[in-house]
């Protein structure tokens, strides 16, 4: 039975900030867009306290994971009105098909 | 946790608590007198009157709040000269902005959310004064952030047009995810250093060995957040989007305030993370874990090509200011470069110089567009012959960003190039200067349409209230005045260039 440590941790926030990163770059839908969003954040918050847990350094790193729920909370809330104001505007909310602004 | 130097921490930090205390205050005056808005302004204004004073007040402290005497360890917010100067010029560039905002027909289509919109400068206000300040990464997400989400909502505000709402999309879905990216590093530079302080990863760099691999990747997250807010390309893809589609008090807003927020924060991120020591020449000798000085060189020299490259060809006058700002990013990046005193000092003053010409440049446009509703390049035709008292200060400003004597810019700039030559940065210079020769063009064409694109029907004068026309003649005569006397506001800034 592999004791489960430090690096399994960082592992599972690699692949998350990866296919949060990845789910930026290609969904075209913005709800999904976010959600990758979601996922980076979560993917530091898992890193920030799998350090804490694991190293001699403190309580900073679990605060700081307190923060970032909060601020990713409110990033979610504002994002969503954006979104909402988009549909209500466009009808849709479809990132590449907004792009009336450009050269 | 010692609490017996709380009071003094306080004191130090005076300037944030009066601007969240104003914040509640125009929240609080907005929903008890519903019904009178045209005070909000004012109520503002004196808000960042207030602050001004306590940040002058705190100006020659040099100190930390909040910092753990057990720990040695170097607090959450530096108050020295170089947070003071930067809050200065945040708040002039506040005090600018609002009274952009009192003209601004955008704005004024806006009267019944008024308060919401001054609560929400104020909540951008508060997150750039501490983000100059913020020695604790904890402290600079935050304070990103906070700076972030009211931008974010002030971008597509007035909802007038489609173009507000799209502007808002793009900047937040570009912005959360460079901010992701840069919390993301972070949580590395947090797990190879075990600390949050900026002094005391310093210190942890210089006695412990570290992965560079890793530490490199962490920082390069991390630059992304910030070069996100510079709009250094690679992460410029925003600004001439966000620029055009956000109200024009807003875009000025972010090209110069929320620029020089992030600027402040890139120079203290470096200096008191990366530096080991400063030389008696005033060089700072980098520990060697990463190259700054390549990466901020090959960003700035592309940041400021791309920018002004793009700007030729640019037909609305706030894309252009927005692919201008670009350049600028890049000229400012550069003498960050250096990694001296004297760069950072040169960074410094170029960008109270970028302040009062963008500002300005802005407020102009901002002017001809309340008058006839567009933005178009075309639209100043003319304006040379119908309405000189607009027409003038902008040339004075447009000059003045292109760099030609004798304006601020060109003192400006002459500094800052200096610095650089110093550090024998000289094929960075050169291209430096060739920028600004391909900047000449798009300026100048501006004055070709303002005084020689004559149209047939004479066009009647814009109107502009006294009030607007008094602060472009202000800003264009402050251009003008330390265009020639320069020695008093150089001195000041090399004095205001000391970290803590």
């Amino acid at each position: 039975m592999v004791e489960v440590g430090l690096t399994h941790f960082l592992v599972v926030s690699a692949f998350l900030f990866a296919f949060g990163l990845y789910a930026i770059i290609t969904r075209k839908n913005a709800i999904l867009v976010l959600m990758g969003v979601e996922l980076v954040l979560n993917a530091a918050n898992i890193n920030f306290v799998a350090f804490s847990r694991y190293s001699n350094y403190g309580l900073n790193g679990q605060l700081m994971a307190l923060f970032v729920i909060v601020l990713a909370a409110a990033e979610a809330a504002i994002a969503l009105a954006i979104v909402l104001n988009i549909y209500k505007t466009f009808g849709h909310v479809n990132v590449d098909e907004i792009d009336n602004l450009k050269e | 946790m010692d609490f017996a130097n709380l009071h003094l921490s306080l004191s130090n930090i005076l300037p944030e608590i009066s601007i969240a205390v104003f914040l509640m205050l125009v929240v609080g005056f907005d929903l008890i007198f519903h019904e009178d808005k045209k005070l909000i302004p004012y109520l503002a204004l004196l808000g960042l009157i207030v602050t001004g004073f306590l940040v002058v007040r705190n100006m020659g402290i040099t100190d930390s709040a909040f910092a753990v005497t057990s720990m040695n360890s170097g607090g959450m917010v530096a108050v020295d000269p170089f947070s003071n100067y930067f809050k200065l010029i945040i708040i002039l560039a506040s005090v600018i902005v609002i009274f952009f905002s009192m003209s601004s027909s955008e704005i004024k289509a806006i009267y019944k959310r008024s308060g919401e919109y001054y609560a929400l400068m104020y909540g951008m206000i508060l997150g750039m004064i501490l983000m100059v300040s913020a020695v604790d990464l904890i402290l600079i997400y935050l304070s990103v952030e906070l700076l972030s989400l009211s931008s974010y909502v002030l971008a597509g505000f007035t909802k007038l047009r489609n173009r507000n709402s799209e502007a808002s999309l793009k900047y937040i879905i570009y912005g959360s995810a460079a901010s992701g990216m840069m919390l993301y590093g972070i949580s590395v530079l947090y797990g190879l250093t075990g600390a949050t302080n900026l002094f005391e990863i310093n210190n942890i760099l210089q006695t412990t060995q570290i992965n560079i691999f890793t530490l490199s990747f962490s920082i390069i997250l991390i630059f992304v957040g910030l070069g996100f807010k510079l709009s250094a390309v690679p992460f410029h893809f925003w600004t001439p989007d966000v620029y055009e589609g956000a109200p024009l008090p807003i875009t000025a807003y972010l090209s110069v305030a929320s620029k020089a927020a992030a600027l402040a924060l890139l120079i203290r991120f470096v200096h008191s993370t990366f530096v080991g020591y400063v030389d008696t020449n005033g060089f700072w000798d980098m520990i060697s874990v990463f190259d700054w000085q390549t990466l901020l060189i090959v960003i700035a020299l592309f940041t400021m090509t791309l920018g002004n490259l793009t700007a030729l060809w640019q037909k609305n006058l706030k894309r252009l200011l927005a692919y201008s700002s670009i350049a600028h990013a890049g000229y400012l990046l550069l003498g960050l470069a250096v990694l001296s005193n004297a760069g950072m000092s040169a960074v410094m003053l170029y960008f109270l110089a970028y302040l009062i010409m963008n500002l300005g440049a802005f407020y102009v446009v901002m002017l001809v567009s309340n008058d006839n509703d567009k933005e178009s390049i075309d639209d100043i035709n003319g304006l040379g012959f119908s309405s000189p008292l607009l027409a003038v200060p902008l040339s004075i400003f447009l000059v003045s960003l292109a760099g030609i004597p004798p304006t601020f810019g060109f003192v400006a700039k002459l500094n800052l190039f200096a610095a650089v030559i110093d550090a024998n940065l000289i094929t960075a210079v050169i291209i430096a200067l060739l920028n600004t020769v391909v900047s000449v063009y798009y300026y100048s064409r501006l004055l070709k349409h303002m005084y020689f694109n004559k149209i047939e029907d004479t066009v009647a004068a814009i109107k502009v209230s006294k009030t607007d026309t008094t602060i472009v003649l202000i800003l264009a005569g402050l251009i003008i005045f330390f265009g020639i006397f320069f020695n008093n506001v150089i001195e000041f800034v090399k004095n205001s260039a000391q970290l803590l």
